[in-house]
């Protein structure tokens, strides 16, 4: 074992030695499998950030047989350590090792109850892993759950915002996309949880999976309390599987969904009641109240472009509340929150409905429209170069030429019929 | 025109401040005030089979709102005109309905049923041997007449179905235009009986498709055709149309039909239900000219239906000069009677809404601020009411204003294109954005998917 160390403390410096270091630990592997926990002392001798490839295979090794939680906590340690400091250059070398040492850190955390612990080195080990921004690894679902677990929503959200284009494992994306939607709501971004919900349901499948079930079902809920509608019609390049069979699942949802769009907010508690232990054990409840609320937000926001002032009472009676208080107490709430512009005279009893005061006049306005612009025409190229770049992929070639037809009289296409590689 | 336009001139302070109220008395014309139909009268209007049928309609709607009287004088008149023909079901109905309660004259009549039934069956034999012979012969001209005869028989005993059928299968064997015009008219006026009004309109482009120049009377008729089509598809401003173009040359020749009077009115109603103010102007000088031709040609008939036609455009008049609380009030005046009409009856209270929501659209129209409580006065309702309709318009986008409720105005409200115009742009961009992305994700997961495929494979 010494010798390991003395190898990997010699041959971690100098780059062109690492393919060299490498193939010692694969051969080294087995025997390193055999001591396992036994090598946790070991890793006092190595620094994490220069012999990164060398304590990656020893950390591997003392966490690959199931640990007790003592000797999980002790492991934790070194391990986030190792999480924050490592090289990226020398980590890229043996990635599955990397990630699944960090799998199991998520695992001993969760053990130990303190996913707050996981939530810093997760995050610094998927940008030592990721390729790019762009690049989603299967640490990013792992490091949401850890982030939901511990109300770090925040943290998510920071890792949300990157546009994601290119994916490992579907499964993956799956996964990320549903924990990021049930961020999003925690944190009341509707329209990005509407977003995640939606590539969820609309991802190729080829068999109907209880995650898409799940985000299903929080998108309507979703749907109804950002967009106050849902059409349950999912969109042409949704799989045919899920065409099929969501709706059927998901049927109490769907009956909800359409009491909303009623506007009748009785009818809609009444079914919120019926369903109401299904949607308990789904863990949707808190989303029904919120859309039972948004749907008297809906309501008043109807009146706004019919009248210029109202008095309360009027309010709660066309909104059927049951005070002209409780009218106060919504119409506060919303003018609080930017969703509607009033002002509220208590002396009268009225209400008074104001125009959006935005003139898009400002710089900041300005602004906002110029980087709209930019990102757009950003998002545009890249959509040609990929059209550029599937045109000239071979396997495409292929398909396309073998259904041409023989003859085309019109114009001699210069594409061979068969199309071999 | 000219004069009603030095009227109201002189009137205008007055209409600013009690827009339609209290003028009665500046006009000395009769008001229909839900006075009964006469029913002879208005039976006197038609010929052939929509006279009885429109007495059964009478007699059915009267016994709705229990009017005894008015009930058994339509049933007694149908019964005298069912017995003239040779429809012995209608006969049966009939005195189903009547149930004794006429006398002894009006009871049912088996052997009257027995003799014509008796007749009936003799001549479709002989019809049909007829017609047998014709056909062995192919002479196409009497065939066509063989199948029109039959199809004359059915509709004279009541077997629409069958004599639309008979109609139909003469088209095969016409020669010249006018026989097709000739097939046409009586596969309208089945239809029409019948109640399929699809037919009715493929006949009439059918017959309006014919190469020679149309007999007027014949062109006025397949005009009525359409507008009633029209009305029974709900399509007013079409129907209005079509009904206005019908032309005075119609008189009395399709009342197996329609009277005039009836074109007048539902016309007029129709138009006054969909046509904006340039249109509503240009019908009501037609139906002045219509009132006068008929005044001309049957000043014999003058009774209270027939004054229907000025009252008619009496209310156009009034809606078109902004007096709209005498034109609702004269409107439900009328209400009774047209309920009574049998192709109006399913549409009143449509047409009536749509007017009502017209009068109040075109009131706000040229406002910046309008006052609800005159506007109450003048539409002679409460101010409560009046806030609700006016919601319901605003909701539908039909006038462009919003409600002070606290000091009762409406402000008109121009909506802010320039702002409109940018909130719908970032809109815009942001969907672009996330569907580009999203987008881009599936594609590569196929890619991906079909990259492991082919790895599969080979």
């Amino acid at each position: 074992m010494e010798v390991l160390v003395v190898n990997i403390q010699g041959l971690s410096t100098n780059p062109g030695d690492l393919p060299n270091l490498h193939n010692i630990l694969k051969q080294a592997h087995d025997s390193l499998h055999a001591e396992s926990i036994r090598l946790l002392p070991l890793l006092d001798m190595l620094d994490p950030s220069l012999h990164s490839l060398g304590y990656l295979y020893i950390l591997e090794a003392c966490t690959s047989s199931a640990l007790s939680k003592e000797q999980a906590s002790a492991v934790v340690l070194p391990t986030a350590r190792f999480m924050n400091s490592c090289s990226k250059e020398q980590i890229q070398l043996a990635p599955e090792k990397f990630i699944s040492v960090c799998k199991r850190f998520k695992d001993y955390v969760m053990q130990l109850e303190a996913p707050m612990r996981g939530v810093a080195p997760m995050l610094a080990a998927i940008r030592k892993i990721q390729s790019s921004s762009e690049h989603l690894t299967p640490l990013h679902p792992e490091f949401l759950v850890l982030c939901l677990l511990s109300k770090c929503y925040k943290a998510g959200l920071s890792i949300l915002d990157e546009d994601i284009f290119e994916v490992d494992q579907p499964k993956d994306l799956l996964l990320y996309c549903y924990y990021g939607g049930m961020i999003c709501i925690g944190e009341k971004r509707f329209r990005k949880a509407l977003e995640l919900l939606h590539n969820v349901v609309t991802a190729p499948m080829s068999v109907i999976t209880a995650i898409a079930v799940e985000a299903y079902k929080k998108y309507i809920l979703v749907s109804l309390i950002h967009n106050g509608q849902f059409s349950t019609s999912l969109p042409k390049y949704t799989s045919s599987v899920a065409q099929r069979n969501l709706k059927n699942i998901c049927q109490p949802y769907i009956e909800l969904a359409n009491s909303y769009t009623t506007g009748k907010i009785a009818d809609f508690e009444t079914v919120a009641q019926k369903y109401q232990e299904k949607f308990d054990n789904d863990n949707n409840l808190g989303l029904v109240k919120q859309a039972i609320s948004s749907m008297y937000k809906r309501n008043i926001q109807r009146l706004t472009q019919t009248y210029l002032t109202l008095s309360l009472q009027d309010i709660a009676n066309s909104v059927q509340l049951n005070s002209a208080k409780e009218a106060e107490m919504h119409v506060l709430q919303m003018i609080q929150d930017g969703e509607i512009f009033a002002t509220i005279n208590q002396k009268d009893g009225m209400v008074s409905f104001l125009e959006d005061p935005e003139q898009y006049k400002s710089c900041g306005m300005i602004e906002r429209i110029d980087s709209s612009i930019q990102r757009i025409m950003a998002l545009s190229r890249k959509l040609t170069t990929m059209n550029e770049n599937i045109s000239c992929d071979p396997m495409y070639l292929a398909k396309v030429g073998r259904e041409r037809q023989r003859f085309d009289f019109d114009d001699y296409d210069p594409v061979p019929q068969r199309f071999n590689i | 025109m000219d004069a009603d336009d030095e009227t109201t001139a002189a009137m205008i302070d007055d209409e600013i401040y009690a827009n339609g109220g209290g003028e009665d008395e500046k006009r000395n014309r009769p008001i229909i005030s839900g006075e009964p139909l006469d029913v002879e009268a208005y039976a006197s209007l038609y010929g052939g089979r929509t006279k009885i049928s429109r007495l059964l309609f009478v007699a059915e709607q009267s016994r709705g709102c229990r009017n005894e009287a008015m009930e058994l004088e339509a049933l007694r008149m149908a019964y005298d005109e069912v017995k003239k023909g040779e429809n012995t079901q209608w006969f049966r109905d009939v005195a189903q309905k009547i149930d004794g309660r006429l006398g002894p004259e009006y009871q049912m009549d088996l052997a009257w049923c027995e003799s014509v039934d008796r007749r009936a069956e003799q001549k479709r034999e002989k019809l049909e041997n007829e017609l047998n012979a014709y056909r062995t012969n192919l002479i196409k001209e009497s065939i066509r007449m063989g199948y029109n005869d039959f199809g004359d028989f059915h509709y004279s005993h009541g077997q629409l179905g069958d004599a639309f059928k008979n109609y139909v299968r003469t088209r095969d064997y016409c020669t010249t235009s006018k026989h097709i015009v000739h097939m046409c008219m009586s596969s309208i006026l089945v239809s029409i009986e019948m109640g399929q009004f699809t037919h009715v309109a493929s006949y009439v482009s059918k017959a309006e498709q014919t190469q020679e120049a149309l007999d007027p009377i014949i062109v006025a008729k397949l005009r009525c055709a359409a507008g009633l089509a029209n009305l029974e598809a709900k399509k007013y401003k079409l129907a209005a149309r079509k009904f206005l173009d019908t032309g005075h040359e119609l008189g009395n020749n399709y009342n197996e039909v329609i009277a005039p009077q009836d074109i007048a009115t539902y016309g007029g109603l129709c138009a006054l239900a969909s046509f904006d103010r340039a249109e509503l102007k240009a019908c009501i000088l037609i139906l002045l000219s219509f009132v006068f031709w008929n005044k001309v040609i049957d000043n014999l008939n003058f009774r209270n239906f027939l004054e229907l036609v000025p009252e008619i455009r009496e209310v156009i008049n009034d809606f078109y000069s902004s007096r709209y609380a005498s034109c609702l009030d004269y409107l439900g005046n009328l209400k009774a009677n047209l309920l009574l009409d049998i192709h109006l009856h399913d549409h009143l209270e449509t047409l009536y809404d749509q007017i009502r929501n017209k009068a109040l659209i075109q009131y706000t129209h040229p406002f910046v601020s309008v006052d609800l409580n005159m506007m109450a006065n003048a539409f002679k309702t409460d101010v409560a009411g009046l806030e609700k309709e006016l919601e319901a318009l605003i909701t539908d986008n039909q006038v462009q204003a919003r409600i002070d409720s606290h000091n009762k105005i409406l402000y008109a409200r121009h909506a802010d294109q320039r702002n409109a115009t940018f909130q719908r742009a970032l809109q815009t961009g942001n969907e672009f954005d996330r569907d580009v992305k999203s987008m881009l994700l599936r594609v590569n997961l196929f890619k991906r998917e079909s990259n492991q495929k082919q790895s599969k494979k080979s």
